[in-house]
């Protein structure tokens, strides 16, 4: 598996170049194509800066800490070089008069990209299965969902085309689909990273974090991408600075809810060897109990459509992307544009969050399941008191099957319980492997600390890794 | 998941249109169970006590974070802009007649 370091130090040493490292990666990227991780290749503006890039190292310029370096993007994200089409109908032809900050801050770096990735359409799903253009398969298991929204991100990680992607987590995104597929994957704190030139899900709890094959890596990706942007008025000062090494003697609860009879076996054994493995390095681990996690997901499913429904309302196909034929009306043209530019699960969303806002049912549900959000965040802050870091499983299974779960959207967002209730209260969780099961597919476990922390708990994944 | 929440096709019609969401009658009629069975999903929210507790909208703890009111110039044209529309004329993006 390649790190950034092993990339970055063979350009710098003459072993390599960026434009040899760029054909690499688009190389390998072609021979995945069976898995449909990608919708597109940026391949004619990935050489162009691979170029400038060689040209400028020649030049004997320090051209940045990922010099040379292919990432590929989720396509949600705000990219030259290909559509940005949010895995949708609607955004099908849209090219991106803009790039998104966390892009444009990756590229001051050297770093090229050379690709987007699927996802399930507008980041709504938990397999890449909602994607308009077809699903992504799972890195280890073709017969396997790659996990979602950030699938086709994951799975590219996994097949090693390149060290690092980018994904989005509204509820999961980057952490269920990392857990899928054996790679780490890092949703920050609220606000850390800009949004902006990010296609809009769930604004109180979208995130952008990466995918990557160790921590060291997803440090340095965190630490270009993090930091106050105008552009976006919800980013924090920058607080993110990776740590020489782990605080000793920590205290770590494990949420004894996330550890019932209901998850699976092999998921448990992981966990619990995990937990071991932290044991070993000298920190305390302790069963504690969160039994607001039982009302996450209903305050995610209330929360989460609310916030679709009217980001969602910006695709009326008048400005840009999908515009319905033959309508006559202005109602028509609203109608049908949006009835095929979405896919049934941004529908549902859509309508769902119509139902809580609607007159009549704003106290009952969206009410309600804002301040069932505050008790959720202060029974967090009662644990962090005593606690500094909170472990759980990151899915109850390993990767389930295509086609499994589509029929009934419950069950699929069911696969969310232990990763939305973090996204509620803005902390900082990530994905760490944690092992296979006895199948070969992965799994992996979840670290949550509390609001900032995200140096800390990078450090304590990295003080245990590879033991 | 039992369906506590009962809704009809009308109902499910109403939200379409608040939506501005043409659906087809067989979109309507997945639709129509699909919603109904996540609100009984929702609805166990109904049996937690929030007497007295504060909504929380956002979670970053800012508040009123200004910008200067200064004019800063974009790298983005009207031009490209226009484009990104199915239509436009005179510098100006077409519509079907409002009614």
């Amino acid at each position: 598996m390649t790190r950034i370091s092993n990339i970055v130090d063979r350009i710098k040493s003459g072993e390599s170049s960026a434009r040899k490292e760029i054909e690499a990666a688009l190389t390998t990227a072609r021979s995945t194509d069976e898995y449909h991780a990608l919708l597109s290749v940026t391949e004619k503006r990935a050489l162009e800066r691979a170029d400038e890039i060689d040209a400028r190292l020649a030049a004997g310029e320090d051209v940045g800490r990922l010099a040379g370096v292919p990432f590929i993007a989720k396509d949600n994200f705000l990219a030259f070089g290909a559509p940005t089409t949010a895995a949708s109908k609607m955004l099908e032809k849209f090219d991106a008069p803009l790039q998104a900050t966390a892009v444009e801050k990756l590229e001051q770096e050297g770093a090229i990209c050379i690709g987007k990735a699927n996802l399930d359409a507008f980041a709504h799903g938990g397999s890449t299965e909602n994607s308009a253009f077809g699903p992504t398969k799972n890195a280890r298991d073709q017969t396997k969902v790659a996990g979602g929204s950030s699938g086709g991100s994951a799975v590219v990680t996994a097949l090693d085309v390149v060290p690092f992607a980018l994904g989005t987590d509204t509820g999961g995104s980057i952490r269920q689909p990392a857990s899928f597929n054996g790679v780490v994957g890092v949703k920050p704190t609220y606000g850390t990273v800009s949004r902006y030139g990010v296609v809009a899900m769930a604004s109180s709890t979208d995130t952008i974090g990466c995918f990557t094959k160790d921590i060291a890596d997803a440090e340095l990706v965190m630490d270009i991408m993090s930091g106050r942007d105008t552009n976006d008025m919800t980013t924090l000062p920058d607080f993110f600075t990776p740590l020489d090494s782990a605080m000793p003697n920590q205290k770590i609860g494990i949420i004894k809810e996330s550890m019932s009879d209901d998850v699976d076996n092999e998921v448990r054994q992981r966990t619990n060897e995990y937990v071991e493995k932290l044991r070993a390095a000298g920190h305390t681990v302790e069963e504690v109990s969160l039994p607001m996690v039982k009302y996450a997901l209903a305050m995610y499913y209330i929360i989460v459509p609310a916030e679709v429904s009217s980001n969602l309302a910006r695709y009326d196909g008048i400005r840009y992307g999908h515009r319905a034929d033959g309508v006559k009306t202005l109602a028509e043209l609203y109608g049908r544009t949006r009835d095929e530019g979405f896919v049934t699960e941004n529908k549902r969303r859509i309508m769902i969050g119509s139902y809580v806002l609607s007159s009549g049912f704003f106290d009952a549900y969206y009410q309600q399941a804002q301040k069932a959000r505050t008790l959720l965040i202060n029974s967090y802050e009662e644990l962090f008191k005593t606690y500094d870091a909170l472990i759980t499983p990151v899915a109850p299974t390993p990767a389930f099957g295509l086609g499994e779960n589509t029929a009934d959207p419950v069950k699929m967002y069911l696969a969310d319980i232990m990763t939305v209730p973090p996204s509620l209260a803005g902390l900082p969780a990530m994905s760490i492997p944690a092992g296979n099961s006895e199948a070969g597919l992965p799994i992996g476990v979840q670290l949550i600390g509390q609001r900032r922390s995200d140096a800390q708990l990078l450090a304590l994944a990295r003080s245990v890794e590879n033991k | 998941m039992d369906h506590m929440t009962a809704l009809s096709r009308d109902d499910v019609q109403h939200l379409a249109q608040l939506s501005s969401l043409q659906l087809t009658d067989d979109e309507l009629t997945s639709l129509q169970t699909d919603i109904g069975n996540i609100l009984g999903y929702i609805e166990q929210l109904g049996e937690l006590d929030t007497t007295g507790v504060e909504p929380t909208y956002q979670v970053t703890g800012l508040e009123n974070v200004w910008r200067d009111d200064s004019v800063i110039a974009s790298d983005v044209t009207r031009e490209t802009m226009l484009a990104l529309s199915t239509e436009s004329a005179n510098h100006q993006v077409k519509v079907p007649k409002v009614l």
